[in-house]
């Protein structure tokens, strides 16, 4: 569980600051489903890299399960990244170099798990985002559907309590978008893990219970289940 | 997973991976190549040297004589008496070699306990020379040119070849002149100085045999004398023979060669050449061993310091006088070899950090997902130093190929070195061995000069080297020897401009914030 208190972060820019967040509340229960949007530059991004533990507030307290995540130094935050959150990025962010089982592979590597193990839950990863068949094969190899699945897959492997999505469908048609994200909801449902997932796409945004909207770095919770929401409610399985 | 990262990571990036190793090649190359060169240069020099110094004294300590001082003696050509004309007449002297005046024994005891000083031990280096011949007349030895019985130097020794005076030198006059080369060896100090173990190039046991007995009390034994090789082949001496010196008869207890080119034609103990010459507790030369090899120059001078009427001579001081091509080609190999290797080594090793440097830079997004997946600086650090550790390794290795070519060439494609030592310094007692009026003075005046001042300064042992060749010149032939250490240094330099490249560009990756690193690539 998050508990973000008066979170703000604030990044020199030229002589002054930028604000990207500023006094964020909000609370994250486990095993919620919530979209975030905004504008371009409006603090998207940097609100879920406080939450993935990879940027630090300002001021304010961001808590993951009673740990203050702003506290604890960088050789401790990368165990906890280790352990409990799963990263998707939009540029699919594998490594070139080694095929999509070694990707997946890389993300169980600091847990020390033993390597037929990593080979064996890599492939099963990739089995369960329907790539079983593409282990071998390098990126530059796969289309950008395959290779966000493959990024998908690399997260979900080590079980995290977390999946931090930035923008997953941002570089991918309509269709393969919506295979996307319906693969992530399915994930979210069987494994029962938290997803946040950052979106441009309104549609997409609300099939989860939730969206933060961030404007301008202030962070406000819109309830999607609402009746005046047109668009199919939260955690509507795809069709 | 480390490997396989690793390998595929190198050969994506083959050509950049492949410039540094080429890089690193190059300067382990040129390294090896200009150190088995200045090796070739140096082992040339130790050649040269070999001729000038001795393996078993680091220093030599002499004590040059002042003018008007030392000299030789002074023959008169002139019968005292009308009777002795027509008689036959032989005379020794034996005097100090020339330019060296004597040393205290207690000079050797002081150098002995200075700091730095594994050894040292006192020798009396003389010369003798032996004059026969008849007196002609009352009046002048040689005068009116006419009275020539045939000389019979007994023995003719002429170490060198142009070492004896011709009796023809002198108008009408008839002598014989032979010198040879008497060294006082002290017989407590069977490791230093010219019979020391490494100068024995033959006769060792005879040496050995030698010290044993001269130690003895047995007053028969302190009359044992080693003699040359060249100079028992001039002179029909082996084992057993007896030879002459001033007038004191000494046996022959074996033949020797010695590796210098100053040995002595006869070596007796330091004693006996001492009673010869009169010069109780006296020597003229300290031969002289560091503790090591760096505490020779500290060595030189204390004892300078402590002695300062004295010359001390070491082997970095022969060096200095060598002149000729192995000169050059020892300059060129300490100054442009050493610097041009040092220069692309720098530039491979800046080449080296920079590539890796701009790698790292280019891999930031993919440094920034391993961190938000979970790794830990150190992997990722360990990761690029792996990276540029393989580098090193296959440039060290490719380094060794082009320095094993470099020093094939160097052997293939270098003429003959010439080297020629100047006649200063150790062995190179003064060139002018004569002194004051002249050798065959005038004529009328007689052999000598008759009874004019004219004095014959004998030179040392192997004077003739003195008179006549005031230069010596050598002629080598250039080798670049390889080694093992070499290689490994080498190979060491090649890793370690690898790890300073690893350690600095794992270093920019270790300080990158994954956050900044994401957001660099959005």
């Amino acid at each position: 569980m998050y508990e973000l208190k008066k979170l703000s972060r604030v990044y020199p820019k030229g002589r002054g600051k930028v604000a990207a967040l500023s006094g964020v509340d909000l609370v994250i229960p486990d095993g919620e489903f919530i979209t975030v949007q905004g504008l371009t530059g409006h603090g998207k991004t940097t609100f879920l890299l406080m939450l993935g533990a990879l940027d630090k507030p300002t001021s304010g307290k961001i808590i993951f399960d009673g740990k203050d995540l702003g506290a604890m130094p960088e050789s401790q935050l990368v165990d906890v990244r280790a352990q409990n959150f799963g990263f998707i990025f939009q540029n699919y962010n594998l490594l070139p170099t080694l095929t999509a089982e070694e990707n997946v592979e890389a993300a169980l590597v600091p847990l020390g798990i033993p390597t037929a193990e990593r080979r064996a839950r890599s492939i099963a990863a990739l089995t369960e985002v329907g790539l079983g068949d593409r282990a071998g094969h390098f990126p530059s190899e796969m289309s950008g559907g395959e290779q966000q699945r493959v990024a998908i897959a690399r997260a979900l492997v080590k079980e995290p309590k977390v999946i931090l999505a930035d923008e997953p469908t941002g570089n991918l048609d309509e269709v393969t978008s919506l295979e996307i994200v319906a693969l992530m909801e399915k994930l979210w449902k069987e494994r029962g893990m938290t997803l946040v997932l950052v979106t441009h796409d309104t549609k997409v945004a609300r099939r989860a219970p939730r969206t933060a909207v961030i404007n301008k770095g202030k962070l406000t919770m819109r309830d999607n289940r609402a009746p005046k929401v047109t668009t199919p409610g939260p955690a509507k399985p795809p069709v | 997973m480390y490997f396989r990262y690793l390998g595929r990571e190198l050969r994506r990036r083959a050509r950049s991976a492949a410039l540094v190793a080429i890089g690193l090649a190059l300067g382990v190359g040129l390294v090896i190549t200009v150190t088995s060169y200045a090796a070739g240069v140096k082992a040339a020099q130790g050649q040269v040297l070999s001729s000038l110094y001795g393996v078993g004294t680091d220093l030599t300590v002499t004590k040059p004589a002042t003018a008007g001082t030392g000299g030789g003696f002074r023959f008169s050509g002139t019968p005292s008496s009308s009777a002795q004309a027509g008689q036959s007449f032989a005379q020794d002297h034996l005097t100090s070699a020339a330019g060296l005046t004597t040393i205290s024994d207690s000079d050797v005891t002081s150098v002995s306990k200075l700091k730095g000083v594994a050894g040292a031990t006192g020798a009396l280096v003389l010369n003798s020379v032996h004059i026969t011949g008849t007196f002609t007349g009352f009046g002048g030895f040689g005068a009116g040119a006419s009275a020539t019985p045939t000389p019979t130097p007994t023995p003719t020794a002429t170490p060198t070849p142009t070492a004896s005076a011709s009796p023809s030198a002198s108008a009408g006059s008839g002598f014989g002149i032979s010198t040879f080369s008497v060294d006082g060896i002290d017989p407590t100090e069977p490791g230093l100085g010219l019979l020391s173990g490494p100068n024995i190039a033959s006769g060792a046991s005879a040496v050995d045999q030698w010290f044993t007995d001269v130690q003895s009390s047995n007053a028969s034994d302190q009359t044992l004398a080693l003699v040359s090789s060249a100079y028992a082949k001039q002179n029909s001496l082996k084992a057993g023979s007896t030879v002459s010196i001033s007038g004191t008869s000494f046996t022959v207890l074996g033949v020797v060669s010695v590796t210098e080119s100053d040995g002595a034609d006869i070596y007796i103990s330091l004693g006996e050449a001492q009673s010869l010459t009169g010069d109780t507790n006296d020597v003229n030369t300290i031969y002289v061993t560091a503790d090591t090899s760096n505490a020779i120059s500290t060595v030189q001078t204390e004892i300078q310091k402590a002695l300062p009427s004295v010359t001390v001579t070491s082997a970095s001081d022969e060096a200095s006088n060598i002149s000729g091509s192995l000169s050059t080609a020892s300059n060129l190999a300490n100054s442009l070899g050493l610097g041009l290797s040092i220069a692309v080594l720098l530039a491979a090793f800046v080449l080296a950090v920079l590539l890796t440097i701009a790698s790292v830079t280019r891999r930031v997004r993919e440094f920034g997902t391993l961190k938000a997946i979970g790794w830990h600086s150190r992997r990722i650090v360990g990761q690029v130093m792996g990276e540029t550790l393989v580098q090193g390794i296959i440039g060290g290795a490719v380094g060794i190929g082009l320095g094993v070519l470099g020093a094939f060439l160097v052997t293939k494609l270098s003429g003959p070195l010439t080297a020629t030592v100047g006649a200063t310094g150790l062995g190179s007692s003064t060139p002018a061995g004569f002194s004051g009026g002249g050798f065959g003075g005038g004529g009328g005046g007689g052999f000598f000069g008759g009874a004019s001042p004219g004095a014959f300064s004998s030179a040392r042992p192997g004077f003739a080297h003195t008179f006549t060749a005031s230069n010596h010149s050598v002629t080598l032939h250039m080798t670049a020897p390889l080694s093992l250490e070499v290689f490994g240094v080498a190979v060491g330099l090649a890793i370690l401009g690898a790890i300073i490249a690893g350690a600095i560009g794992g270093w920019r990756a270790a300080r990158l914030q994954p956050a900044v690193a994401l957001r660099r690539v959005e």
